[in-house]
């Protein structure tokens, strides 16, 4: 997601970078039109419908998300503006024809700061499998350093000081009407067939940059 | 994907509600996934015998799994007395072990329809529903409100403050059993509003199952529960 998006005072459901039925056989068509046309949809809408009229209306999204953390002592409108970024970071984490393993400086950093890619592979798929009830699992930067954190409901990285680089949304609705229960099988295809390593490549870009 | 039959009854295994292993010394005690009392199907149309079927030997029996694993962990933990590893172990129990409480008593709060599911409550808590709430009505529009503003996962709860000796309605989020509101609060009727729950026949829209779940409430049971501990 690229800084100047930050900026948008219109609260804009954006669709994702590819047609709903582009991520088929891994994510069916079926689950974009209900993940991304009403779960997505709600969340903008709601938004829009709740910041009217106060000080936060025409804010940016990332300063709403900011400003309504409270610590962990969340602000009503905390849920639908991080829900809103969560899931546009979500979309453009993800491509067709994706997964599999990085190559060049990612790979380097990767193989720096978790050993090996399969160590890197084993830490988020932990993360992402043991988030117990919804919430999300990122690969994100602090410190000169990549890091994997879970976090629940609707918190991301950026109330927790570091920069997100990719994640799977592990909320229930994501996965359950192509894999049910099948939490792990999930994980695994998101890893295996869909993953952008050219998304997470260029955010990495964007957070070294902002941390020069 | 489809799941073809679902009239067939739910597992034959599992008879027991606990079992026993021995470890060390001595033996904890482990548990089972509980029969369901009707089949997969009898709650339909409220609830989809598919979403029952996986919700039970899927969800259900997952978190009765990891809470035997994690007893097991904790038994070696106390009787190696490394505090650590018990503390740590807190949050495992707490998730799994308060998924198997919760779910045990969701399965006994459904009936089907000719059994008495969606039959108002009779006799003593009907009228304390009534005092509370205005009408059965009321508790419902109240219940199915809160219900459908969980964020992320939860219950919601008609309880028995047993101490204060009120009904009340409160929520708890991801497997949170209601007891962790207040010690001296008695589950009546839990409505499970994790998306597993509702999501392969309501999609979002959770105030629809909110809306139909009523028709299969088994209030017997929960004026057996407020007539117990009303005595």
């Amino acid at each position: 997601m690229a800084a100047s998006a930050a900026v948008t005072a219109n609260y804009v459901l954006k669709p994702p970078p590819y047609p709903l039925d582009a991520l088929e056989p891994h994510m069916s068509k079926q689950t974009l039109e209900f993940h991304w046309g009403k779960h997505h949809r709600a969340y903008v809408d709601n938004l829009k419908k709740q910041v009217l009229g106060s000080e936060l209306e025409g804010k940016a999204l990332e300063h709403i998300i900011q400003n309504t953390y409270n610590n962990g002592d969340l602000l009503p409108p905390f849920n639908n503006a991080a829900q809103a970024w969560n899931h546009e970071f979500f979309w453009e984490s993800m491509k067709p024809g994706g997964g599999g393993k990085p190559s060049g400086e990612l790979l380097a950093l990767l193989e720096r700061d978790f050993t090996s890619y399969e160590k890197f592979y084993d830490e988020f798929n932990a993360a992402a499998a043991t988030q117990f009830g919804a919430g999300w699992a990122w690969l994100a930067y602090a410190d000169n350093k990549l890091k994997v954190v879970k976090t629940p409901n609707a918190v991301n990285p950026l109330v927790l000081g570091s920069f997100p680089l990719l994640t799977i949304d592990v909320w229930e609705h994501a996965y359950y009407l192509d894999f049910q229960n099948r939490r792990p099988d999930y994980i695994k295809t998101f890893m295996n067939n869909l993953v952008s390593w050219e998304a997470v490549s260029s955010r990495l870009e964007a957070a070294k940059a902002a941390s020069a | 994907m489809a799941i073809r039959s679902v009239a067939s009854r739910r597992t034959l295994a599992g008879l027991k509600e606990t079992s026993s292993r021995l470890l060390g010394s001595r033996s904890i005690q482990t548990f089972t996934l509980p029969d369901l009392p009707y089949d997969y199907s009898a709650l339909e149309p409220a609830i989809s015998g598919e979403i029952m079927q996986i919700h039970h030997q899927k969800h259900h029996q997952a978190y009765v799994t990891n809470y035997n694993n994690a007893l097991e962990q904790l038994d070696q933990a106390v009787n190696k007395g490394d505090a650590s590893a018990v503390v740590k172990l807190q949050s495992a129990i707490k998730f799994n072990g308060g998924g198997h409480v919760n779910h045990s008593i969701f399965w006994k709060n459904l009936a089907p329809v000719k059994e008495g599911g969606g039959e108002p409550p009779k006799g003593s808590l009907g009228g304390a529903i009534d005092t509370s709430f205005g009408s059965l009505e009321g508790l419902v529009k109240k219940m199915s409100a809160e219900g459908a503003a969980v964020q992320g996962s939860g219950w919601v709860w008609l309880g028995l403050d047993k101490e204060l000796k009120k009904l009340v309605v409160d929520t708890t989020a991801n497997q949170d059993p209601l007891v962790t509101k207040g010690g001296s609060l008695v589950p009546l009727v839990g409505i499970d509003v994790w998306e597993h729950a509702y999501y392969l026949q309501y999609k979002n829209v959770r105030p629809d199952y909110l809306k139909n779940v009523w028709k299969v409430i088994n209030w017997k049971y929960a004026s057996e529960v407020y007539e117990k501990e009303c005595k």
